[in-house]
C-alpha cells in the first residue's frame, strides 16, 4: 500500500536543447497540499503539463494516484482535476454551462451532474452567478469557476498552476480560503505552484523550491523556515565585509548571506542580538545604516537556497507580455 | 466506456450549437453574405449569356452560392479550434479523459450542423427565387454532396489549425488559398467550358477539390451545366472528404495544447 499520490522519479522535460525540468524526483502524500516554489520559467508549468499528460517527458518516470502517466492517460486523466495559469474557460458558455460541459466530458450521469453543479458552486459563492456568461465575470471568478470545475469529477488529486496570479490581495485570501476549505471538506490533494511565498507559506503543508528545472530543497514549510534561523536580521552598514568578518566568530550565528547592500543573519532571539551587533560593529569603527528583526520568511528560505531574491520578473509585467502575445494577431 | 465516448461527442457538439446560436452577428455574416451574391449576382445577371454556360445565370450560381456559404462557415468552424487554443480551452478539452477522435467527431459534427443549416437556408431562398430543381433524387444528391462538402472544409479546417499557432496567417490563408479555390471551381462563373479562359487556368481547375463538388452540386441539383456526371463525382467527393478527415483528425492528434 502507498500513499503516495504523485511519485516522480528523475522526470526530465527537454525542449530542443533547452532542459525545462531537470531530474526532477519527489513524492506528493494523500490529502496534503504540495507546494512548487519557484521563479517564472524554473520550470513549474512544464512539470504540470507532464503530470496531466498534456507533454511528454524527455526522460524519467511517474506515477499520479498510482498511474503511469505515459502508458496509462486515459486512467490519470480521469483522476485528476487541474486549473490551468492561463483562464481555459469557453466565455461564451454560462458559468454553469461550463461546468456541464466539463461533467459530460468526464461522463458523470445526469443526476450526479446537476447535484455536482450545485454542490462546486456553493464551495466557491458563484450560486447567485451561475446562468451569467463566463465573459461578464471578474478574473477572480473566473478563477474561482474554475477551481469549481477542477473538483467537479471528484479527482483524486487537483493540480493548481500559478492558481492567484494576476488577482487583487483580497480575492487572492478569498481564494486561498477555498483550496484550504477543498482540501478540507473533499479530502483532495492538491498540487499547487506559484512563485508568491506568502501563498506557499500559508498553504503548503511541504514546499519544493525549484529553480532553473531543479529540485533544491523539498521539506515542510515550518522545516524549512527554521533552517534558517528563528530570526532573520536584516542590516546595512558602510563596509559590510568587513563587519563579516568580524561577525562571523560569533558562536550564534546561524546563517550569513549578502544580497544587494545589505546583510541577513539567521540567529536564535533577535532582539537581545541587536545591543550585541551594533557593539562589534561599533569597535570595529563601523556604522550601521539600519537594522532591523524580523520572523524568517519562504523569501529568506528561497534566498539563501538559490542566492537569490525570487521576484525576477513582476507578476505584472509577465502578465502584460501574455496580453501582447495574445492579440498580437488582430 | 462508448457511452463516455458518445456523450463527448455529443457535448462538443452541443457547445457548437450554443455557440453559434449565440452569435448574431456571425448568423448574420453567413447569411446576409451569400444572399448578397445569389440575389444582387445571380437576379442581377439573370439574363446574361455567359461563355460556357447554358440557361439562366441564376440557376447556374445558386449550387456555387450554396457551396460558397458550406465551405466558410465549415472551414470557420475548423479554424476555430485556433481560437480554443489561444484562450486556453483546448486545454481544457484535450486532459479530459476522451480519445482525440472523439474530440474531433463531435466538433465536426458541430461545424458541419451549422454549415449545412446556413446551406439549406440558402437553398431554400434560391429555390423561392425560382432556382430550377431537376428531380426529388436530384435533391437529395446535391444534400448529399452538401454534407460531403461540409465535413471537408471542417477537415480542412483542422489542418489549418493545427498547423498555424495564431491568427496572424489568416487573412493570408484567405486570400491565398480560399479565394483561388472558389474562384476557380466555376462557382460563379463557368470555367471548364469557358474558351475564353487561358487553357492553364482550366487545366489548374481539374486539381481544384472544390471543382467536383460544385459541379457536382450543380448538375445533381439543376440538371445542367456539369462538366462530369454527377454519380462520378460522388465517388470523387467522397474520397477527398475521406482524405481530408483523416489528415485533420491526424494533425490536429498531433497538435499540442
Amino acid at each position: 500500500m502507498t500513499s503516495d499520490i504523485i511519485k516522480t522519479e528523475n522526470l526530465t522535460k527537454k525542449f530542443n536543447n533547452f532542459t525545462a525540468v531537470d531530474n526532477v524526483s519527489f513524492t506528493v502524500k494523500q490529502g496534503e497540499i504540495f507546494g512548487f516554489l519557484g521563479p517564472n520559467g524554473a520550470g513549474k508549468t512544464t512539470t504540470i503539463k507532464m503530470l496531466t499528460t498534456l507533454l511528454n517527458p524527455t526522460d524519467g518516470f511517474a506515477e499520479v494516484a498510482g498511474f503511469d502517466i505515459i502508458k496509462q492517460k486515459d486512467d490519470v486523466r480521469k483522476k485528476i482535476g487541474i486549473v490551468f495559469q492561463e483562464p481555459a474557460l469557453d466565455n461564451e458558455l454560462t458559468g454553469r454551462e461550463n461546468l456541464d460541459f466539463h461533467a459530460r466530458m468526464y461522463a458523470l450521469n445526469k443526476k450526479n451532474r446537476k447535484t455536482r453543479v450545485n454542490e462546486v458552486l456553493k464551495l466557491v459563492d458563484l450560486e447567485d452567478k451561475k446562468d451569467e456568461f463566463v465573459k461578464n465575470y471578474s478574473g477572480g471568478m473566473k478563477r474561482r469557476l474554475e477551481i469549481a470545475r477542477g473538483l467537479m469529477h471528484h479527482p483524486t488529486v487537483l493540480f493548481l498552476d500559478e492558481p492567484t496570479l494576476g488577482l487583487d490581495a483580497q480575492t487572492r485570501r478569498a481564494i486561498w480560503e477555498y483550496i484550504k476549505k477543498m482540501n478540507r471538506e473533499e479530502g483532495t490533494t492538491i498540487f499547487l505552484t506559484t512563485h508568491y511565498m506568502d501563498e506557499a507559506d500559508y498553504l503548503c503543508r511541504r514546499i519544493g523550491i525549484i529553480d532553473q528545472g531543479k529540485i533544491l530543497v523539498i521539506d515542510k514549510t515550518e522545516n524549512l523556515k527554521n533552517s534558517v534561523g528563528n530570526d532573520v536580521i536584516t542590516l546595512s552598514c558602510d563596509d559590510l565585509e568587513l563587519l563579516i568578518i568580524r561577525i562571523q566568530k560569533e558562536p550564534w550565528i546561524k546563517k550569513v548571506k549578502i544580497h544587494d547592500s545589505f546583510l541577513t543573519l539567521g540567529v536564535e532571539k533577535g532582539e537581545e542580538k541587536i545591543p550585541v551587533i551594533i557593539e562589534i560593529a561599533q569597535s570595529s569603527g563601523l556604522k550601521i545604516k539600519s537594522i532591523s528583526v524580523r520572523k524568517p520568511t519562504l523569501d529568506d528560505v528561497f534566498l539563501s537556497f538559490t542566492g537569490k531574491n525570487i521576484r525576477i520578473e513582476e507578476p505584472e509585467q509577465k502578465l502584460k507580455k501574455m496580453v501582447r502575445r495574445r492579440f498580437r494577431g488582430w | 466506456m462508448l457511452g463516455a465516448e458518445f456523450q463527448a461527442i455529443y457535448v462538443m457538439w452541443l457547445r457548437e450549437m450554443k455557440r453559434f446560436s449565440r452569435s448574431r452577428s456571425r448568423i448574420a455574416g453567413v447569411i446576409i453574405q451569400p444572399l448578397f451574391f445569389l440575389v444582387i449576382l445571380g437576379a442581377g445577371l439573370r439574363g446574361a449569356i455567359l461563355p460556357g454556360m447554358t440557361g439562366d445565370y441564376m440557376d447556374f450560381i445558386a449550387p456555387g452560392i450554396v457551396a460558397m456559404a458550406i465551405l466558410f462557415s465549415s472551414m470557420f468552424t475548423g479554424i476555430s479550434v485556433l481560437w480554443d487554443k489561444q484562450f486556453g480551452f483546448l486545454q481544457e478539452v484535450l486532459v479530459a479523459p476522451i480519445s482525440r477522435f472523439s474530440i474531433i467527431i463531435g466538433r465536426t459534427f458541430g461545424g458541419a450542423t451549422i454549415s449545412l443549416l446556413q446551406g439549406f437556408i440558402i437553398l431554400i431562398i434560391a429555390i423561392f427565387l425560382g432556382v430550377r430543381v431537376s428531380s426529388i433524387a436530384g435533391l437529395i444528391l446535391a444534400i448529399i454532396f452538401m454534407v460531403l462538402l461540409a465535413f471537408t472544409a471542417v477537415g480542412f479546417g483542422l489542418i489549418l489549425a493545427s498547423i498555424m499557432r495564431d491568427f496572424q496567417g489568416f487573412q493570408i490563408i484567405i486570400n491565398l488559398i480560399i479565394l483561388p479555390l472558389f474562384f476557380l471551381s466555376s462557382a460563379i462563373v463557368p470555367i471548364q467550358t469557358n474558351e475564353n479562359l487561358p487553357k492553364i487556368v482550366i487545366d489548374a481547375s481539374f486539381a481544384n477539390p472544390l471543382f467536383y463538388m460544385v459541379d457536382g452540386l450543380r448538375g445533381s441539383l439543376t440538371g445542367m451545366n456539369w462538366v462530369f456526371d454527377p454519380l462520378i463525382n460522388i465517388v470523387i467527393v467522397f474520397i477527398i472528404c475521406a482524405i481530408m478527415m483523416g489528415l485533420g483528425t491526424y494533425f490536429f492528434s498531433k497538435s499540442e495544447a
